[in-house]
């Protein structure tokens, strides 16, 4: 009788737990699958760093920056945005640009970037968008000269 | 007149000139592709038919930036050529200047007048009062922008009609537009408030002898960005409709102003825009046609 009550008791948790493992999933942000999860995020930093640092016109500002440090931090930052399960430990983007002298065409050429990095990543134009919108309101922490 | 046009025009672009120098190092590419709009028919930036809350050119934040146009309309029984230059400060203020010319064709010679072209001169101002129409994708605020278009007709031989209707040959359109680009749809919306009594926006005089003020017309723009180069979308003006009725009746009534267009630029250089135009009604009493035809645009960019 206790080892009836047992099996189904493990029987019930094992169902249930399959049906929350079910729902976590189920509620994955579209914007994170369409980016290829965290693999598929990595991959995009790896090609967006070196276009940063070898552009003629923002590539000066990463000149003192740790590479391996900022495309660890992108990715995470990336990851939080597009709603993936990461935490962004980084400083805030106030204080992060605060030394730096960044103007509106310096942050629009970084959208650019991205967005290059993106094409070479075959990131639909639409799932592009929707991650744009997300980083763009940075700009006001971001941008430095007015 | 020829020689005031050709003088106001030349000191308005030295004037251009002049207030780029302190910020003319930097050749102007700190905008994002087609963020700059396209040149419309009155020379301002914004959709064809439509200006909008964006500034001109290339040039972002402590640029300067220039653009020039060539458009060409052919409806069924009208053609209209269009030429003009822009050029947009800091994304803040936009200066404009266009020429349009408008072949009336057989119904300038059932006028008794063949061979009539109407011709007018267009200055426009525009400044971005707040707001920015790309980058603020976490609010419902749109870049919002105040403008002027200072025209002065042409009108040739038709000249004694047009006092006769009681309309001047030159007139002021004052408007205001609200843009935003919907980021993450990827949609552009604008609306535009213009206060004016163009008569088909000017090509016809200002006012009549019925209706003598100008009016709040409405125009919305909408377009979807296909992708980075391409942008497709549609156009709808309300006119104002100042020569209804008049001494002709019901005979120059206008109707509203539409288009679907597709603006394609490859680079910061060139864009091109191809359109279908509805114009309704031009000069019904003598053409009954709603003067649907085709628009081409290029515009190149510094």
């Amino acid at each position: 009788m206790t080892t009836i009550f047992s099996s189904a008791l493990v029987a019930l948790l094992i169902t249930t737990g399959a049906a929350q493992a079910q729902t976590s999933v189920v509620s994955v942000d579209p914007l994170f699958e369409a980016l290829g999860g965290k693999p598929g995020i990595a991959r995009l930093v790896d090609d967006l760093v070196p276009r940063l640092a070898a552009d003629p016109r923002i590539g000066p500002s990463f000149k003192e920056t740790n590479l391996r440090e900022l495309n660890r931090q992108l990715g995470d930052q990336f990851c939080v945005v597009a709603g993936g399960p990461c935490r962004y430990e980084g400083g805030s983007m106030k204080d992060a640009h605060a030394a730096l002298r960044i103007d509106k065409a310096d942050f629009n050429r970084l959208v650019e970037l991205l967005q290059d990095a993106m094409d070479a990543r075959a990131i639909p134009f639409a799932d592009q968008n929707r991650l744009i919108a997300r980083l763009a309101p940075m700009h006001r922490d971001v941008i430095t000269v007015h | 007149m020829k020689c005031i046009s050709a003088a106001f025009s030349a000191a308005t672009f030295l004037f251009t000139l002049a207030c780029a120098a302190p910020m003319a190092a930097r050749a102007a590419d700190g905008k994002l592709l087609l963020t700059g709009g396209v040149s419309s028919i009155d020379g301002a930036a914004g959709g064809g038919l439509t200006p909008w809350a964006l500034i001109g050119s290339y040039g972002s934040v402590g640029q300067w930036g220039a653009s020039a146009f060539a458009t060409r309309v052919q409806t069924r029984d009208y053609t209209l050529d269009d030429f003009g230059v822009a050029a947009g400060f800091g994304e803040r203020f936009e200066l404009s200047l266009a020429r349009q010319s408008f072949d009336t064709k057989d119904t300038g010679t059932a006028l008794g007048i063949p061979g009539l072209t109407l011709k007018q001169n267009i200055l426009g101002a525009k400044l971005r009062v707040l707001g920015d129409a790309v980058l603020d994708s976490d609010t419902w605020v749109p870049a919002v922008a105040v403008g002027l278009g200072a025209k002065r007709l042409d009108a040739g031989a038709l000249s004694p009609t047009l006092a006769a209707l009681g309309a001047k040959e030159n007139g002021v359109d004052l408007y205001a537009s609200a843009t935003k680009l919907f980021l993450a749809q990827g949609v552009l919306a604008n609306v535009t408030l213009r206060y004016t009594k163009a008569n088909q926006n000017g090509l016809l005089g200002f006012g009549g002898t019925a209706h003598g003020n100008a009016s709040l017309q409405p125009e919305v723009s909408l377009a979807w960005l296909v992708r980075r180069t391409v942008a497709v979308g549609a156009e709808y003006r309300v006119k104002p409709d100042k020569l209804n009725p008049s001494a002709l009746g019901a005979g120059l009534r206008e109707d509203d102003w539409k288009d679907l267009f597709i603006a394609w630029a490859p680079n910061k250089t060139v864009s091109v825009t191809a359109a279908y135009v509805d114009l309704g009604r031009i000069v019904p009493a003598v053409q009954a046609r709603r003067q649907t035809g085709g628009y081409l645009s290029l515009q190149l960019s510094y």
